[in-house]
């Protein structure tokens, strides 16, 4: 009964057609610079690398078939969305993919570009843009072969917009690489009030919890929009020893990969889903 | 002006420990297409064919040590030159007749005895097979390092800026530091050392053996000036670590060969130092341990005898304890003797060399395969744990056995005789060891 009950709670439409919140752009901004602290503001993120690089490399080594040795995603052109300083950019860099990042705050990418200028072999492989997602779209149809969207859907405004263009601009069989935060109570107290009011885990403010996203909420967004989940695993985050392991459950934060079916993306046959579902996505096609 | 060339990691010193370092990173395969430098401040070595002389600086060789020069490829090389397994270390203490014998059940190598020049022959051919990725410098001294910002914010270069005695210059996202116990990288990155002379010696040198034997036993007797060893060479041959007074060291390096020989005889043999006491209480002690461990009183082998030194092999060099407060920095690590110094009596030097690049090699290894910056204190700090936790009782304990046996005094001979007795005759403790 809960599920259903964030199903029928209508995300706020915006009118702009795009996924970019100005309010979360300005949060960003004033820690501009903060980025590369290992044990600063962002120290979190920073230890979410050891899960989350190894989450997408392994998921990608098991789709290929070939390996090159010492550059497993040699080859392999990934987009990364909200990539902030270029925190997750550079590793997937180093491992010989070539990235490119987009952010919407300007003092974003010119950290992340300033970071990855004295290493010449990432400063070919990562190409950093200020940019909304939307903005690439119509330049970037079916470009890539990889999209990682890592602690971004719980800051856009308009989520569902955000998964079209993704599946846009991936190339079809494509992967789709999210981690975010579920909308529960739990996830209200650790990961609001301790983790940013009293722990200092994350700069207070960063997040709110009225835009946190629900995994079947997001499953369902993306099997609607021409995606298959493959998986969804639960993570955790020991503040003691400051890093991030997975786990059963998905009450706080988690990790999600999909893959873009082969035919251009075509949202699934109505009959399939419940009346009020169809009312919202008709209200969506009308003011496409 | 161009930026100086950019590495992955550089080693500086080229001895065993710092050319092992290099060639097992070379090799590993999530390295494949990293740049790793050496630098190195001698010339290359490497034997065009082995002489028939035998070197006087030789190192016991663990299993472990063994399989680490065998992942990189260079024990192969080491087996074809030259080297002496050994089966047994008999261990014994010249004022009493306290022995310990060590022994695999299995009958198995317990060590290898081989030239350190061999195991850098070794070496350098493994690193000349990975030369697309290992750049070796040698004649090559580092003289100055700089180290970077730990701010982040900068304009200022992220990397560790290497200077050579040429002028030349090096960056690096990961410094290894291997050059030895008087370590300049240690020094240079204000690293506290902790650090002792003893008031001891080592005189090595090559002895031929009066007759030949099967000799794959190594042989140590705690004198009270210090302990001296045999470590078989081959069937006629052995090399002598003898650790004692600078003085008496000096003393033996002047006389002439006959006497030298006659030393070295007198040291394993002569039961001068014995007293009725002693000898009492310790044949008492063993009739105890017999009754209730049948089994743990071992069978006391005679060490061979000694007929002829190698001209020109005697040497002797001072000797020291140190261990380095912290290994590692942001981009810096330090390994082998720049990180840990002991005394030659447990023959475990090198082997800690070893190890710690056993250990760090496979945390540097698991960070590139998942895209970190190799100079992240994080997995640094992981080697730091592991090995400080491995080598600090190590070296403490060989600091309190040299101490402990460094004297003559009555009740101490007496508490190392039943302790030596009661560890030889109790298998979980000589296994540990």
């Amino acid at each position: 009964q809960l599920s259903l009950f964030r199903f029928t709670v209508k995300r706020p439409l915006s009118t702009s057609h795009s996924s970019v919140d100005s309010k979360e752009m300005k949060k960003f901004q004033l820690l501009a610079h903060k980025w590369w602290d290992e044990e600063g503001e962002y120290a979190a993120l920073h230890s979410m690398n050891d899960i989350r690089v190894p989450f997408i490399r392994d998921t990608l080594l098991s789709m290929s078939s070939n390996y090159h040795l010492g550059n497993p995603l040699s080859g392999i052109k990934i987009l990364d969305v909200g990539c902030g300083g270029g925190l997750l950019s550079e590793p997937l860099g180093r491992l010989g993919a070539s990235v490119t990042g987009i952010d919407p705050v300007e003092d974003n990418i010119r950290t992340a570009d300033r970071h990855k200028s004295f290493d010449p072999v990432l400063a070919k492989r990562i190409q950093y843009k200020c940019s909304s997602l939307e903005e690439i779209v119509e330049e970037s149809m079916e470009t890539f072969d990889v999209i990682v969207a890592s602690e971004v859907v719980e800051h856009v405004a308009d989520l569902e917009t955000f998964i079209k263009c993704c599946s846009q601009v991936l190339k079809p069989e494509g992967s789709l690489f999210i981690t975010t935060i579920n909308k529960t109570q739990l996830s209200y107290v650790l990961g609001i009030v301790v983790a940013e009011n009293i722990m200092g885990i994350v700069p207070e403010g960063t997040h709110e919890w009225e835009k946190f996203v629900p995994p079947e909420e997001l499953e369902h967004l993306l099997e609607s929009n021409g995606f298959s989940v493959k998986s969804v695993n639960g993570m955790l985050y020991n503040p003691l020893s400051g890093s991030w392991s997975w786990m059963e459950s998905t009450s706080l934060n988690y990790a999600v990969h999909a893959v873009r079916s082969g035919a251009p993306a075509q949202s699934h046959a109505a009959d399939a889903l419940p009346e009020t579902d169809v009312q919202q996505r008709s209200a969506t096609a009308a003011t496409a | 002006s161009a930026a100086p060339p950019l590495y992955d990691v550089v080693v500086s010193g080229g001895g065993m420990v710092g050319s092992a370092m290099a060639a097992v990173l070379g090799h590993d395969i999530h390295f494949h297409d990293k740049k790793i430098a050496l630098l190195e401040a001698g010339p290359r070595k490497e034997y065009d064919h082995i002489p028939d002389s035998y070197s006087n600086r030789v190192s016991s060789i663990s299993p472990g040590s063994a399989t680490l020069l065998s992942s990189c490829g260079a024990w192969d090389h080491v087996c074809s030159l030259r080297l002496k397994p050994f089966r047994r270390m008999q261990v014994w203490d010249a004022c009493s007749e306290a022995m310990i014998v060590f022994e695999k059940d299995d009958l198995d190598d317990m060590g290898y005895i081989v030239e350190n020049d061999v195991i850098m022959s070794a070496l350098t051919k493994q690193l000349d097979a990975v030369a697309d990725r290992v750049e070796v410098f040698y004649r090559s001294k580092a003289v100055g390092y700089t180290w970077p910002l730990p701010s982040h914010g900068c304009d200022t270069s992220p990397w560790v800026q290497v200077e050579l005695a040429d002028g030349r210059r090096l960056q690096t996202k990961l410094l290894i530091g291997a050059d030895g116990h008087n370590s300049v990288v240690r020094k240079e990155a204000e690293i506290k050392n902790i650090e002792h002379q003893y008031d001891q010696s080592a005189v090595v040198a090559t002895l031929h053996l009066s007759e030949a034997t099967d000799n794959n036993v190594a042989w140590q007797r705690f004198l009270p000036t210090g302990p001296i060893a045999l470590l078989p060479l081959s069937d006629t041959a052995s090399s002598l670590v003898w650790s004692t007074s600078h003085d008496h060291a000096s003393e033996l390096l002047a006389m002439d060969e006959e006497s030298f020989v006659d030393s070295i005889n007198s040291a394993f043999w002569s039961n001068v130092n014995h007293s009725d006491f002693i000898d009492a209480a310790g044949a008492m002690f063993r009739s105890a341990i017999s009754l209730l461990k049948p089994s743990g009183t071992a069978v006391r082998q005679l060490p061979p005898s000694v007929a002829k030194v190698d001209p020109e092999s005697r040497a002797m060099f001072p000797l020291g304890m140190g261990h380095a407060t912290e290994y590692v920095q942001h981009r810096v690590a330090l390994i082998g003797d720049a990180a840990h110094r002991v005394h030659p009596l447990a023959g475990q030097g090198v082997n800690l060399g070893f190890g710690d690049i056993a250990c760090l090699a496979h945390h540097l290894s698991a960070a590139a395969f998942n895209g970190s910056d190799l100079g992240s204190l994080k997995h640094l700090l992981k080697f730091e744990t592991e090995r400080q936790r491995h080598n600090v009782s190590l070296i403490a304990a060989t600091d309190v056995l040299k101490r402990l046996y460094s004297t003559t005094l009555p009740p101490l001979v007496l508490l190392r005789t039943w302790g030596l007795q009661a560890t030889n005759a109790l298998p979980p403790v000589k296994v540990r060891i």
